[in-house]
């Protein structure tokens, strides 16, 4: 299986609330909240690191999560949120600097 | 409850400043009649103010953020502020005139993901549009803003202030949106002027015109729902507290002073001289605000409408008293449902009620 990179869209909105991320897209205004492992991959999702080192780093490691699991959960989260355009994805690394936002 | 309805509850609880209103500028190219403000410039805050506020705003946990004015295009600094804005990640809606969005400035917004911008029409035609703006050509230039923003693919929605000089106008301007393909809001509200004159309150449309508009299908869609008599108010409706101001918004001026809402003038604090978390954790305004439920409102928790009118504690304020009734909204409760208000009520008594005889003191 190819590696993943996944960044944060430019079209995005995105703040922690009591703990929990809320993210809403300015494309079609869908809105989330994410919890702590989403947010923590969220963070991370800086169009250079693969997701896999996303998914050990700050996933596996700091929640006590076992790989399989944890790949599973982020390879779902990384989909629907691709699919509303919030986070980009690609099979290669990718420069974030034209997209505006910081993890918040 | 949607998802969105528990932020705003966890909001609440959590006292976090969910949605901020700033106006970067009082400065407009307009000088519509009903407009409440003093265009003048009397030291608006700078490019590296506004920033440090937008900092401090996205640490108090604020997500909803209104750029407003004045016209926020009379800022030269405004794509600075609003990059620096997005940067933070906050959700931006802009408030404008449209006058001065060219193709470069509607794609300058798309790129920078914001959520929505509200341009201001009166009418479709423009001796009536541009009589009220006071601007010649504005009508035409406003209109196509709303088509290069929506060309970019942006979320527009027209604003139609409704008031004596366009009354018959808001069906052609809601034909227009409709063409146009945006989203159209009809807002018969007039507020007093920031000094407290209250002479441009006569541009206010009279009750019969208000009636019509809540039976108007075409706005306010089920016509026996929206006007049907209000509920006995319950207990919840008691203890509950009137609008967002103050518990999970607030305003910021040009100038820096913080009040609960831009309709709700109580100085509550300056980010000049205070950090805004401070301001909004510990004014006493703010507090006061904050207190208040509909069981503390002398005349209101009388009132039969309690539970469904609209009152605005900051119309109530400009009134004198932020626990008073608001005038125009039992205007609104009477004539979309055709029941007299507790304050109507109570005037009408004490016209009944007055002394039998007056004596004057003879003059000499
Ligand atoms: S009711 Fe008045 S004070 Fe409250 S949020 Fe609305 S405009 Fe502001
Ligand atoms: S109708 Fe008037 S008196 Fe009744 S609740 Fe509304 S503002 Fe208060």
């Amino acid at each position: 299986m190819s590696e993943k990179y996944i960044g944060r869209s430019s079209q995005i909105a995105a703040r922690v609330l009591g703990g929990e991320m809320m993210v809403m897209s300015s494309v079609d205004s869908t809105f989330f909240t994410l919890n702590e492992v989403a947010t923590a991959i969220w963070q991370a999702a800086d169009g250079r690191t693969p997701l896999t080192e996303i998914v050990v780093r700050n996933v596996c490691d700091e929640f006590e999560v076992d790989l399989e699991t944890a790949r599973r959960d982020a390879e779902q989260f990384v989909s629907e949120l691709s699919h509303h355009g919030i986070l980009l994805v690609s099979d290669h690394p990718f420069d974030m600097s034209a997209g505006p936002v910081e993890a918040a | 409850m949607s998802l969105m309805q528990e932020m705003n509850e966890r909001a609440l609880e959590l006292g976090v400043p969910l949605g901020v209103h700033l106006d970067v500028t009082y400065r407009c190219n307009e000088r519509c009649v009903h407009c409440y403000l003093d265009h003048d410039d009397h030291g608006e805050m700078t490019t590296g103010e506004i920033k440090d506020i937008l900092q401090q705003l996205a640490e108090a946990g604020t997500f909803f953020l209104t750029l407003s004015g004045g016209e926020v295009l009379m800022r030269r600094d405004f794509f600075e502020i609003l990059e620096y804005a997005r940067r933070l990640a906050f959700n931006v809606r802009i408030k404008t005139n449209g006058v001065m969005i060219r193709k470069s400035e509607a794609r300058r917004m798309r790129d920078l993901g914001v959520e929505q911008v509200q341009v201001s029409v009166y009418s479709r035609r423009p001796e009536i549009h541009d009589a009220i703006t006071k601007l010649p050509g504005s009508l035409k230039r406003s209109i196509e803003a709303i088509r290069l923003l929506k060309s970019q693919g942006l979320k527009v929605a027209i604003a139609n202030v409704l008031m004596t000089v366009n009354m018959g106008e808001h069906a052609g301007v809601q034909a227009l949106a409709k063409e146009l393909g945006v989203t159209y809001t009809l807002d018969p509200t007039i507020t007093p002027k920031i000094d407290g004159d209250t002479s441009i309150l006569n541009l206010r449309i009279p009750g019969s015109e208000l009636k019509a508009v809540f039976h108007n299908k075409d706005l306010v869609g089920n016509v026996e729902e929206f006007c049907a008599p209000p509920p006995r108010p319950g207990e919840d409706v008691m203890e509950g507290y009137p609008c967002s101001a103050g518990h999970t918004a607030a305003y910021i001026t040009p100038y820096g002073d913080v009040f609960p809402c831009v309709q709700f003038p109580l100085p509550s604090g300056n980010v000049r001289r205070q950090k805004f978390i401070d301001i909004w954790r510990n004014s006493p305004e703010l507090n006061e605000v904050r207190s208040i439920r509909a069981k503390d409102l002398p005349v209101c928790s009388t009132c039969s409408h309690v539970g469904t009118c609209t009152r605005c504690p900051g119309l109530a304020y400009m009134e004198g008293s932020m626990r008073g009734p608001s005038t125009a909204d039992c205007e609104k409760s009477f004539q979309r449902t055709g029941i007299l208000s507790a304050n109507m009520l109570r005037q009408a008594h004490a016209h009944t009620h007055g002394p039998l005889i007056q004596i004057q003191p003879l003059a000499v």
